[in-house]
Parts: structure tokens; C-alpha cells; sequence
């Protein structure tokens, strides 16, 4: 596929990164590094840290060794909400949506970082205020138009399916504007249509928005579909990192995924 | 006429003047238009010069109601059929527009118009084959679309029609990864167009007044229940004077307001949105989308509402969900003012003497029931409303009438450009559907077919001379192939297809559409499909209505996976037959109908459907296609046998192919002796 934008340079790089909860080691000796524009898929086997990985770029977690630079800046540890304003944005594996409020209200807290005016102002609907309420209103209706998700706009969270769900959390993240974006698992549990759906909106966000992609999966030919290039983790280390072709006939690979002999 | 118009005065195509020579605003003695706006893009010209401010188009996109004024539309209108020009389009051209109801969309019918080409819309859910078809026939050189999808689709049969030259766009997302040597964007047209427009500024002008009322305006392709698609060619005389009789029949202003929901491709929706709205000067508004129209219904409350019965079938079934969910008290007090309402809400509507007291409760309904219900339904400002196409259940139409809804049935197809019978204010009812509509002559052949003959008579079926000699007579009238006969109070009454109606082996009378539509009444029931003729007795498949029963299964915990296990189930079996038991009581009573009772009926495993070929794009059953193809069942029905193995192939909406195979049960119902027959063979002998 030729792209709109070609693939930059390093937008953020992990270095040496190592994790441990207790006795468990989650992430040992971890780096890599993803680039500006492109969709860079971590996959590994149950328990192989991917979701930690994630949850160290922003911030969640704090690893006991390594660096983090992003965008020219290094960092020991990233705070979640430094991660947010300099943007980072994700989607969690167990979505995490306000039940209550609806698609629109849902995807508005998106808008949040954005917004400037104060509590005060914003409370009693003062001009500058609703003013910058119409605009964050805006972006966030090119967000529903752009995810398809019209007809849902009004309904609550907890009354989606759970596909539709799935987008919903996507365009929360997607309304921060982020410049890399963290997607855990976006496709676990969607019949195959969902998926493609699922798989078209990733495609477009990263073409028509330019925005850096990090994603676990598990599904195979979801992430050789869609990724530049994919590291492969296995019990917290890095065992392979190359492009969908290259990983695919790594012998370490094949044995983390289909078990070895020992 | 334009005759003597050499219009410099307009040339500037902007801001053309009132007065101008050949553009006088007389209006002839209908009352809507001058003599001289003959053709569409005539009559923009007039409503951009006497309403130039007035809204002509509405789309609902990010969250917002756009809006556009006739003056906008005209400017529109004129950049776009430049940009047409430039790309090549010419006088007698076909071109193809494929898509959803948008603006656009509707400017490009004009635009084409302006320039003497024709437009042909076409079905936007049809199958890639059934587009070639359309578009190798009526050899398309430009095709106006929607978006990617329509494109993709485009681009599969491209090969194959080597005709079609290049693909317009409106959406461009997800665009710009393809190959462009073929292909432009609305934008960039009508940009191009601009421009040309601002250096030739006579050009516009000049070329829509070369249109007369008798070109062809538009060609419809008829879905038909057999064969290949025609496509019906209509004029502009045809479609503007019929539009015009029926607005002045309604009396329809430009203060009305319409949704465009339904396919374009459509006689229906091409009259009802954009022929009437263009003769009378309404609004014509356009969904978000296919999924946000109910809302969208809701927010902008049309006055004018035109529906088959199956949409408004749906929304019935909507509402009666959500009531039994609601709580004790909304359910009672909804119970206690619909009663009232079906015993008083038409005889109010129709000036007729209701008690009073009936008449201060319904008062008091008006304010806790109806209105918040019509609010919900988006029918608050609706002050007039068709439902044609097929034969609407009693139910239904009484439930929107007692709520005060001025629905209307009429009887049209697209040869006629829609109106042959429509009935008048005040003289509604549910099982015909009404006089002969204005300039319209109406009779009845003598092997029962109804024909017509009127000012909407199409001109021919494209390169079809043989199925317009069959259909149009040398006098001119048109045989439509339904069997109907006169009410004596001179409404018409439409029974079957005539082809349809045909006879058991006793030699009764069997009208398999008749009893279908009985069926259908049942909420329960999606579609059936009843055989027999030649045959002893009649027997139906049935489709069970998914989410109908799918509730009703929930509320009885009866557990089911999919389609094909619940219409499996014998609880479901039961239900039916106690409903087709229903049918055939009242079968009974019918002197012409007692012989049709349905003697045994089988649940279908999957639903019907267009991807099949079971149903046309209008959801009509294709009878003789369902026999073929379920050859098997029916013979299983008409021999005795309780079970079948069924095995078959079936399409899924996105194309692929899979395998449907499953024990089919068949059961039998209760057929009734005569229960009239008593009664009646006295006073036959009398």
C-alpha cells in the first residue's frame, strides 16, 4: 500500500527496559523503538508482557531499569498524565468507557486535555466558554462521522454491543489527537466483520490523521496485516523485531508460539 | 415558452431577473409554476427566482442541519453541470447515479438534465451483477456516487462495461490510495466547473433552455418480478404535470417539508422527494444516515410523509416493544387511550358524531398519549401521509389513523410516474385504495387487469420495443397486471397480480397474495408465500419475523441461537398455526375465498431475501422463483410427509457463499367448513 505519509523518524524509543512486580519478572532488558506514521504491532504468547510494555510507554507502570525518550525527550519513568498531555493515547483491553454517559459525552472527555477554560466559566455556560465547547464539539463530530458510529451518538455506553463499544473507546482516544496511539488488543472478542471494520478504521486513523500506532493482537493475520513492523516478546524479552515477513520465519518465533522440546 | 427568450439579461446566470423576456412569472391555472418551467432545471430557475431564500435542500452531517437555499441549489446546480461538460458529458448520455439519499445526489439529476443527458439512478445495495446489467443496457458513460463502496463496486464491473468512462465521487474518504486516471471527487468537479462557469458565464443558461417538457428526464429501471430489469423512460411532461396534480390534489406548498429516506432508484421516492419538491418549493431534507433515520425523522417532524406499509409495520413494532417494557402505569394508561382512540380517533378525524364525552377523553389523550407518541415517532407536524406499494395491515392502519394521522392509501407504479388512484381527505379506507387520481382514466379489462391511461403514461422501455408493445396499448393504455374491480362507491380495489390469480384444481378462485397479505398482518409474520394452483388445496411457506418472535420467545425463556433454530422451535410452530387458524376463519367467510384456507404450512429455516433473488429490491416475493428454488418443500407440503431435509446454498450479505441444511417440519392447520355458507346460499337463491 503506498502511504500518504512515509514512515519518519524515531518518535519514541524504549531502551533497556526491565519491569519487575515482586519476584515476577514482567519485562527484562527491553528496546526497541517506533517510528513516526507507522503501525508497530508487540505480539507474544500469554504472560509475555505486552500489556506491561504498554503500560510502561504510558507511564503506568514505572520500570525499575531503563529509559524512556519520546519525541527527543528521555525520561526514567513517564506519570500517566505527562504521557496524556504530551500525546499519548490508548485504548485498554477491558474497555474502560463511562457506562452511564453517552457515545457523544464519552468521546467529549477525550477533549478534556483540550479544553482551557475553567470550571467556573464552563459552569455557567460564559461566552468564551461555549465557545470553546462548540469547537471541541466539532472535532469530536468528525470523530463519530469518521468511525461511522452516527446513529449511536445519543445512546448510553452499557447499551452498545460490545464491537460497538470497542470503537466508541477508540474515538475517546482518537479525540485527544494524539501523536502515537495505544491500541490492547482493539479486536479480542469481535466476529470476523467487526474485525475487518475494526481493522479499515486503524488503517485510516494511521493514513488520514498520520497517527503513530503501537497495538497488541493476537489475531496473526490481523497483525500481519496491518503492522510496518512487529516485535515479538516472549516471557518479558525482546526475541524478534523486523517486519510481518521477517518475523514470520524466525525460528525463535515459531518455537515461543508453537512450544519446543526441551 | 422560452421560445422567444434570447435572455442576455440572464446571462450572468447568477442573479437572473424577474422580468426577463421569456421568464415571466405568471403562473398557469394550477397554480404552481409558469407555462415555461417545463423541466427541472426550468423550475429551479423559477423557485431560485421567486424564493431565492427559501431552503430548498437539507443534510444532516457532524451532528449539524445543513441547509441550502434554492438560490444556493441554482448556483450548485450550474458549477456542477459545467463540471459535467468539461468532463465530457453530452446531450443524450445516460449517466448513472449510485447512492444513498444526499443533496448531491439530487443536484445531479438536474445538472444532467441541464445538459440534455439523462439520469439513471440505480439501487445502491444491488448486487455487482444486477449493476452491470443496468449499465451495460442503458450504456453509461459517467456514474455519480456516494462513496467508496459504490466505487469498489463500480470498479468490479468496470471491465465488463467497457462503455463507462469515468466514476464521480462524493465522499472521499478512503480515496486517495486509488488509482486516478478514472476517477475525480464531486469537489474538484464542481470546482472545475466554477470556473468554467465565471468564463462562460451564457453557457448554463443557454443549454437548459434547449430542454423541453417532452425529452426524457430520468430513466427508472423496474425491478420486475421476472425477467431482466426495463428501464422506464419518463419525460419531464410526465413527471412535472403528475407531480403537479397531486401536490394541487394534497394542496402541498412550499411551506411542507419532506425526509428523502427511500431509494432513489425508486419511482416513489423520485416523485415524492424531488419532483414534487421541485414543482411545489418545498424542503426536501436528506438522513445522516441509513441507521440515524428514525432519529433523524424525530428531529425534523415532516409535514408530508410518504412510506410503504413495512416501514411503518416497523415502527408499530418498535412502539409496542418499548410499551410492554415500560412501567405499570405508562402501560395501562396507554392501553385505556388506545382503546378509545381505534373506537373514536378516525370517526373524529373524519367529521363524524362521536359521544361527547368519548370526545373530551380523546382531548385529554391528545395531551398524555398521542402527542408525546407522535413526538416520538417524528410524526408531530405531519399533516398528510401516503402509504402505497403493497396492501397495508388493518392493525396497522388503523393505529395510525386513530392517532390522528391523515394516512392515505394511493395506487401507483412507475410506468404511471407513480398516481393512478389515490384516495381523498375524508373518504379513507383500509382495503381500497381510492378514485382514479386527477387527468387519470382508469378501467378494467375484461379478464380483470386494471388499465390506465393519464398525462404520467411513460414514453417507452428503453431499446424494449417488444415489453412496450406489450405493456402499452396503440390508444394509449397501459396494462399495470394487477386484477382489481370498482368499490360502488367508486373506489378501486387491487386483489392480486393477474397473472397471479389462478384457480385450484375444484376450479375455485386462488389470489396466493390475497392470503399472503392476511398472514402478513400477523406481527409474527415477516413474508409467506402461498402455492396452489392446479393443486387441491393451498399450503404457505412462512418467514417468522425475527425480532417480533425473537421477543416474544425471550419473554417465555424459550432459548434459541439463531434464525434457524427459533423458527424450529414448536413453540413458534404453535404460534404460527394458531395465527393461520386465524386466517382461514376468516377465509371461510369470503364466498370467492372459502376454498383458499390454508390446509398445511411450513416454517422457512432462513429469512427471504434480494441477495438471494427470493425478494425484488422492493421486498416483493418472487413467487416463481421460490417455487424453483424450494422445489423440494413444496412438493414435501403437498405430499403428506411431516419432515424434510433441506440442504442449500446461501448468499450472506457481504457476498460469500455458505451452506444452509436442516430438517424442515411441516405442519397442519384447521381448515374451516364455510361458516357463512348458511347464511349466503339463501340469498344467492333470492
Amino acid at each position: 500500500m503506498q502511504r500518504t505519509r512515509p514512515v519518519g523518524d524515531v518518535l519514541l524509543h524504549v531502551d533497556d527496559i526491565s519491569l519487575s512486580f515482586g519476584g515476577v519478572q514482567a519485562l527484562s532488558g527491553v528496546s526497541f523503538d517506533i517510528r513516526k506514521h507507522e503501525i508497530r504491532a508487540i505480539i507474544g504468547p500469554n504472560g509475555a508482557g505486552k500489556s506491561s510494555m504498554l503500560n510502561v510507554i504510558n507511564g503506568f507502570y514505572h520500570p525499575q531499569q531503563g529509559t524512556i525518550s519520546f519525541m527527543g525527550e528521555t525520561r526514567k519513568q513517564m506519570r500517566p498524565h505527562v504521557a496524556a498531555r504530551q500525546g499519548i493515547a490508548r485504548t485498554f483491553q477491558n474497555i474502560a468507557l463511562f457506562r452511564g454517559m453517552t457515545t457523544l459525552d464519552n468521546i467529549m472527555t477525550g477533549r478534556l486535555l483540550k479544553m482551557r477554560r475553567g470550571l467556573f466559566l464552563q459552569a455557567l455556560r460564559l461566552g468564551p466558554a461555549d465557545r470553546e465547547e462548540i469547537e471541541h464539539r466539532e472535532a469530536v463530530e468528525r470523530i463519530i462521522d469518521f468511525l461511522e458510529i452516527q446513529a449511536i451518538r445519543k445512546v448510553p455506553v452499557g447499551q452498545l454491543p460490545y464491537g460497538l463499544q470497542k470503537r466508541v473507546e477508540l474515538g475517546r482516544a482518537l479525540a485527544a489527537e494524539p501523536q502515537l496511539l495505544l491500541l490492547d488488543e482493539p479486536m479480542a472478542g469481535m466476529n470476523v466483520e467487526e474485525k475487518e471494520d475494526m481493522c479499515r478504521f486503524v488503517l485510516d486513523v494511521n493514513d488520514e490523521f498520520g497517527t503513530t500506532i503501537a497495538l497488541i493482537e493476537h489475531d496473526m493475520g490481523v497483525v500481519m496485516d496491518l503492522s510496518d513492523r512487529v516485535v515479538v516478546l516472549d516471557y518479558g524479552r525482546k526475541i524478534a523485531d523486523g517486519t510481518p515477513d521477517e518475523v514470520r520465519k524466525d525460528q525463535r518465533v515459531i518455537d515461543a508460539y508453537l512450544g519446543v522440546t526441551h | 415558452m422560452t421560445s422567444g427568450g434570447t435572455n442576455q439579461s440572464t446571462a450572468a446566470g447568477d442573479r437572473p431577473e424577474l422580468t426577463a423576456a421569456g421568464y415571466r412569472p405568471e403562473l398557469t391555472a394550477a397554480g404552481y409554476r409558469p407555462a415555461w418551467a417545463d423541466t427541472f432545471p426550468k423550475l429551479l430557475r423559477f423557485q431560485a427566482m421567486t424564493r431565492p431564500d427559501r431552503p430548498a435542500s437539507r443534510e444532516k452531517t457532524y451532528g449539524i442541519w445543513q441547509s441550502w437555499t434554492w438560490k444556493e441549489v441554482e448556483q450548485n446546480v450550474r458549477d456542477l453541470a459545467c463540471g459535467l461538460h468539461l468532463m465530457g458529458l453530452k446531450r443524450g448520455d445516460k449517466i448513472a447515479i449510485v447512492g444513498d439519499n444526499r443533496p448531491r445526489l439530487y443536484w445531479t439529476f438536474v445538472a444532467a438534465q441541464a445538459l440534455g443527458a439523462v439520469p439513471v439512478p440505480v439501487y445502491q445495495d444491488a448486487v455487482a451483477e444486477e449493476m452491470r446489467f443496468v449499465f451495460d443496457h442503458a450504456e453509461i458513460r459517467f456514474a455519480v456516487t456516494e462513496d467508496q463502496e459504490q466505487v469498489d463496486k463500480l470498479l468490479e464491473i468496470k471491465s465488463r462495461c467497457p462503455k463507462l468512462e469515468r466514476v464521480v465521487y462524493e465522499d472521499p474518504r478512503g480515496m486517495r490510495h486509488y488509482d486516478h486516471s478514472a476517477m475525480s471527487s464531486y469537489e474538484q468537479v464542481q470546482e472545475q466547473g466554477r470556473k468554467f462557469a465565471s468564463g462562460n458565464p451564457g453557457f448554463y443558461s443557454a443549454e437548459m433552455e434547449k430542454g423541453r417538457g417532452g425529452d426524457v428526464a430520468v430513466m427508472l429501471y423496474t425491478s420486475g418480478t421476472t425477467g431482466q430489469p426495463k428501464g422506464c423512460m419518463l419525460s419531464f411532461d410526465n413527471l412535472v404535470i403528475t407531480a403537479e396534480n397531486a401536490a394541487r390534489f394534497d394542496k402541498v406548498t412550499s411551506e411542507d417539508e419532506v425526509l428523502a429516506y427511500l431509494p432513489m432508484a425508486w419511482v416513489g421516492d423520485h416523485v415524492y422527494s424531488f419532483a414534487e419538491g421541485y414543482v411545489a418549493g418545498f424542503c426536501v431534507a436528506c438522513p445522516e444516515s441509513g441507521a440515524t433515520v428514525l432519529n433523524d425523522l424525530r428531529e425534523l417532524g415532516p409535514t408530508y410523509f410518504f412510506a410503504p406499509p413495512r416501514i411503518f409495520e416497523n415502527l408499530l413494532t418498535t412502539v409496542m416493544i418499548r410499551m410492554e417494557d415500560a412501567g405499570a402505569i405508562k402501560h395501562r394508561m396507554f392501553k385505556f387511550f388506545m382503546n378509545l382512540a381505534r373506537r373514536s380517533g378516525s370517526r373524529i378525524m373524519d367529521r363524524q358524531s362521536v359521544p361527547f364525552i368519548d370526545r373530551w377523553l380523546y382531548a385529554l389523550g391528545e395531551y398524555l398519549v398521542y402527542g408525546p407518541l407522535k413526538n416520538t415517532l417524528g410524526f408531530s407536524r405531519v399533516r398528510l401521509c401516503y402509504t402505497a406499494g403493497e396492501a397495508i395491515g388493518p392493525d396497522i392502519f388503523e393505529f395510525y389513523r386513530s392517532l390522528g394521522l391523515n394516512m392515505k392509501q394511493l395506487y401507483g407504479m412507475t410506468e404511471a410516474s407513480v398516481f393512478i388512484a389515490m384516495q381523498p381527505d375524508g373518504m379513507v379506507r383500509r382495503d381500497t385504495v381510492g378514485a382514479p387520481a386527477p387527468q387519470v382514466d382508469v378501467k378494467i379489462a375484461e379478464n380483470g387487469e386494471v388499465m390506465f391511461k393519464s398525462p404520467g403514461v411513460f414514453l417507452e422501455y428503453y431499446k424494449n420495443p417488444q415489453a412496450t408493445a406489450e405493456t402499452k396499448t396503440a390508444d394509449g393504455w397501459v396494462h399495470t397486471g394487477d386484477a382489481g374491480y370498482f368499490d360502488p362507491d367508486g373506489q378501486l380495489k387491487i386483489i392480486d397480480r393477474a397473472k397471479d390469480v389462478g384457480k385450484l384444481k375444484n376450479g375455485s378462485l386462488f389470489a396466493p397474495k390475497y392470503i399472503e397479505n392476511k398472514l402478513k398482518f400477523f406481527p409474527a409474520i415477516r413474508e409467506a408465500v402461498a402455492f396452489g394452483v392446479g393443486r387441491d388445496r393451498v399450503c404457505a411457506f412462512i418467514n417468522i419475523d425475527m425480532q417480533a418472535v425473537g421477543d416474544w420467545a425471550e419473554r417465555r425463556n424459550i432459548p434459541y441461537g439463531s434464525y434457524q433454530e427459533l423458527a424450529a422451535r414448536p413453540e413458534v410452530y404453535e404460534l404460527v398455526k394458531g395465527q393461520v387458524e386465524e386466517v382461514n376463519r376468516d377465509l371461510a367467510r369470503d364466498p370467492h375465498m372459502k376454498s383458499s384456507q390454508i390446509g398445511r404450512f411450513l416454517l422457512l429455516p432462513k429469512e427471504l431475501d434480494a441477495d438471494d433473488g427470493e425478494l425484488t429490491r422492493t421486498r416483493k416475493v418472487r413467487r416463481r422463483f421460490i417455487g424453483e428454488r424450494y422445489g423440494e418443500l413444496v412438493e414435501a407440503l403437498f405430499s403428506g410427509r411431516d419432515l424434510h431435509e433441506l440442504k442449500m446454498e446461501v448468499r450472506f450479505e457481504d457476498g460469500r457463499v455458505g451452506n444452509l441444511s436442516g430438517q424442515v417440519r411441516i405442519a397442519d392447520a384447521r381448515v374451516f367448513a364455510p361458516e357463512g355458507a348458511a347464511a349466503s346460499e339463501p340469498r344467492k337463491a333470492a
